[in-house]
């Protein structure tokens, strides 16, 4: 009974150790992957509509519409972190021997493991010969150990031994960045902030519905757009400040704030996202001038608005540009389309244009002659908002990676040994990587070594 | 003389090249394959100053920026990639038939841009505004160039090894007699990956770093992460392959060809078929 269960103990911990699981986890992982890039993740009515209730219904049980947080999926990765655990756990224990307990002694049976061996043609004393052979080592090589046994003198050089730990570093890196997602996803939010120009919030609204409060007030004092020659956008800005308990924070005021150039505050960052128009709608400004008593008068309206006139007319705005070149090809400058409505008239829609074009706008009004000057524009700003205290510790597990990449990948560990006996010195050599390579090295320090 | 007109010099060269690589397995001598790299060399050397060129008409416009922001760009980008992790590994191997498998490519992404991409030179969108556009798209596209290599050599051991089991026929026995002994393109194969790996990685963590610097999220399952995950995931499963019996040689091959059709899916199927925050596709 009891070697039963060793037995099974002793499967399920090989099943963990192998890397055909780790085939089979990584393939696998690579297909699935594949369907949430397929299917759209998150509620998306549009593509809801293109399919039937029967599939909704098989996906929506099968975690199909938020796939890479599905339970399924997940448990994937926690397989994956096992397995490299277990296989860690298995093979590191031998390599960490290699690299603290270095063989410093090739005795003739260890020899003949070895792939590269030569006679070296000194001739000498075997204190003579240590001390030449020792110097030519660390300065052709590494400085190496010596260990007398039975009269042999032995010497132990070597480049590089921590390089076989990479491929442990890349496994540990990997379960660094897991714990980093962890720590972000328990301990942070992410979220997003709407605020119209002149305007402040000290909450904002999280992605999965709740409300956040930050602590402080982030007011959007302007917000800028520009534009290209071609139309393509050149820039989004925003110019926030930071109050902190009703107090402007000092070096965190009118902070522009661009696409990849975001603002942080006690560990929330603010990113720009998006933006448009303000409900406030714009303020546009026209000029009113009665041509009997030239009289002019300064006139500010919001969209829609009814404002009345001198005289007893009144005026809308009904909606207005900065530039009426793509609209009407002979002029330029603002323009706006109104409704106008003589003192006891019929209301009269019509196009005015900056007093430029006063030629253009006495064709409507009677005796107002009536100019549009421009229009100031409203924005709200869009901010991602983020704090995630767990995305250093991925920039960390990231660097780990790439460091214990490099080390697996284009590091070698390269040993040499050289025993010297009263029958005259044997030199060998073997390296962890690249053995074609090692042996032209071994082949150059043997010559080196002659010489010495 | 305009960068169009080196880009379409290159185009040429590059095609010369291939029938230059061709010839060679045809006529088995050694001097044509050595005037196939030289020809690769130069049309490497015409396109480098074509893309400097092209860097400075940008600046010329108004709006200079590095020629990596647009599908044409990244096309033009990575063949001269392909190009260079060729002649690195032709440089150091000498393996010149491997010339016929991997000079096409750059090829065929040559002529796609310069006779089916808008070429024209576009200032850069607030999101591309960034330092981190030259670090990504770079280590990126030198990735997906060495796992281009990687597939070439791989389909070229996949026929030898298709061409040796099947007792070989005399006409493409002659041919094969230039290529690489089958253990070598094994370790090429891995050699290449070796390469692209660490690179794809790289331009997987600073796309990360960029995502999080642009919007607070460095991983949101977008398509085009996912996909250069799935990408990883595969050579990941081949750099353990190697390590497992029963899947070093031909498994390891189909991988490699596998890894790459995912590769070119993340870079264009992507933008073409799927929707995300990538939009030169578009």
């Amino acid at each position: 009974m009891t070697t039963n269960k060793r037995g099974l103990a002793e499967q399920l911990w090989d099943f963990f150790c192998s890397l055909r699981l780790t085939i089979f986890l990584l393939i696998g992982l690579a297909l699935v992957s594949i369907i949430g890039t397929v299917i759209p993740q998150g509620p998306q009515r549009e593509y809801l509509a293109t399919i039937s209730e029967t599939k909704i219904r098989l996906y929506s049980s099968l975690g199909f519409f938020d796939m890479y947080h599905s339970w399924w999926f997940i448990l994937l990765l926690y397989l994956l972190t096992l397995n490299l655990i277990c296989c860690s756990i298995k093979r590191l224990p031998r390599v960490w021997k290699i690299v603290s307990e270095p063989v410093l002694v090739m005795d003739e049976s260890f020899e003949r493991t070895l792939s590269n061996t030569q006679e070296l043609k000194l001739k000498g004393g075997k204190s003579e010969l240590k001390d030449r052979v020792s110097a030519a080592l660390a300065s052709e090589f590494a400085r190496p150990v010596v260990t007398e046994k039975d009269g042999v003198i032995h010497l132990f050089a070597q480049k590089n031994p921590w390089c076989r730990l990479g491929v442990y570093v890349v496994h540990f890196s990997i379960i660094v960045v897991f714990i980093g997602a962890l720590v972000g996803s328990f301990f942070g939010y992410k979220g997003y902030a709407q605020i119209p120009e002149g305007g402040s919030v000290n909450q904002v609204m999280g992605r999965n519905g709740k409300i956040v409060n930050l602590g402080f007030d982030v007011r959007c004092e302007k917000f800028t757009v520009t534009f290209y020659d071609t139309g393509a956008p050149k820039e989004f800005k925003s110019i926030l400040s930071v109050f902190d308990g009703g107090k402007p924070v000092a070096g965190l005021q009118n902070i522009p704030v661009i696409v990849n150039d975001p603002l942080t505050y006690k560990g929330v960052t603010f990113y720009q996202a998006s933006y448009g128009q303000s409900d406030e709608g714009a303020l546009y400004h026209l000029t009113v001038l009665n041509r009997k008593t030239n009289k002019a008068e300064k006139i500010d309206a919001r969209q829609g608005e009814r404002v009345a006139l001198p005289g007893g007319a009144f005026l809308s705005v009904m909606e207005a540009t900065q530039n009426v070149t793509p609209f009407m090809k002979e002029f330029d400058g603002p323009g706006a389309q109104v409704e106008f409505t003589p003192p006891g008239g019929q209301p009269e829609p019509f196009v005015i244009l900056s007093d430029k074009y006063q030629s253009f706008n006495a064709q409507h009004g009677g005796d107002l002659l009536i100019n549009f000057d421009g229009m100031d524009q409203k924005f709200y700003t869009g901010l991602q908002v983020a704090k995630d205290p767990g995305v250093w510790v991925v920039w960390t597990g990231c660097a780990l990676m790439v460091i214990g990449i490099i080390m697996a990948f284009f590091m070698s560990h390269r040993r040499v040994w050289a025993r010297i006996s009263d029958d005259g010195v044997t030199v060998g050599g073997s390296a962890s990587k690249n053995p074609a390579g090692f042996e032209m090295q071994f082949d150059d320090l043997v010559e080196k070594l002659n010489k010495a | 003389m305009s960068s169009s007109n080196l880009f379409n010099v290159t185009m040429v060269i590059y095609m010369v090249t291939t029938c230059i690589f061709f010839a060679f397995l045809a006529s088995r001598n050694k001097a044509v394959g050595l005037a196939g790299t030289y020809a690769a060399l130069i049309g490497f050397l015409i396109q480098t100053a074509a893309i400097g060129m092209r860097w400075k008409e940008s600046y010329d416009q108004g709006h200079g920026h590095a020629p990596l922001s647009n599908l044409f760009e990244s096309v033009v980008f990575f063949s001269w990639t392909i190009i260079l992790i060729y002649l690195i590994i032709d440089f150091k191997y000498k393996y010149r038939a491997v010339g016929f498998f991997v000079v096409p490519f750059a090829l065929f992404g040559m002529a796609w841009a310069q006779l089916g991409l808008d070429s024209g030179i576009e200032p850069l969108v607030p999101a591309l505004q960034s330092n981190w556009l030259m670090y990504h798209v770079i280590t990126c596209f030198l990735g997906y160039a060495a796992f281009a290599v990687a597939c070439g050599i791989s389909i070229m051991y996949l026929i030898r090894d298709k061409v040796e089991k099947g007792g070989g026929n005399s006409a493409a026995g002659g041919m094969l007699s230039m290529f690489p002994a089958i253990r070598v393109l094994d370790d090429l194969n891995y050699k290449a990956i070796m390469i692209g790996f660490p690179l794809l990685t790289l331009g997987i963590v600073t796309g990360a770093a960029w995502a999080n610097y642009a919007w607070g999220t460095y991983w949101s399952w977008d398509p085009k992460e996912t996909w250069s995950l799935i990408v990883w995931f595969v050579y990941a499963a081949f750099l353990h392959a190697r390590i497992t019996r029963g899947w070093v040689g031909r498994r390891a091959a189909i991988l490699s060809v596998i890894g790459f059709a995912a590769t070119i899916f993340c870079y264009l199927g992507v933008n073409l078929f799927l929707s995300g925050l990538h939009s030169y596709g578009k």
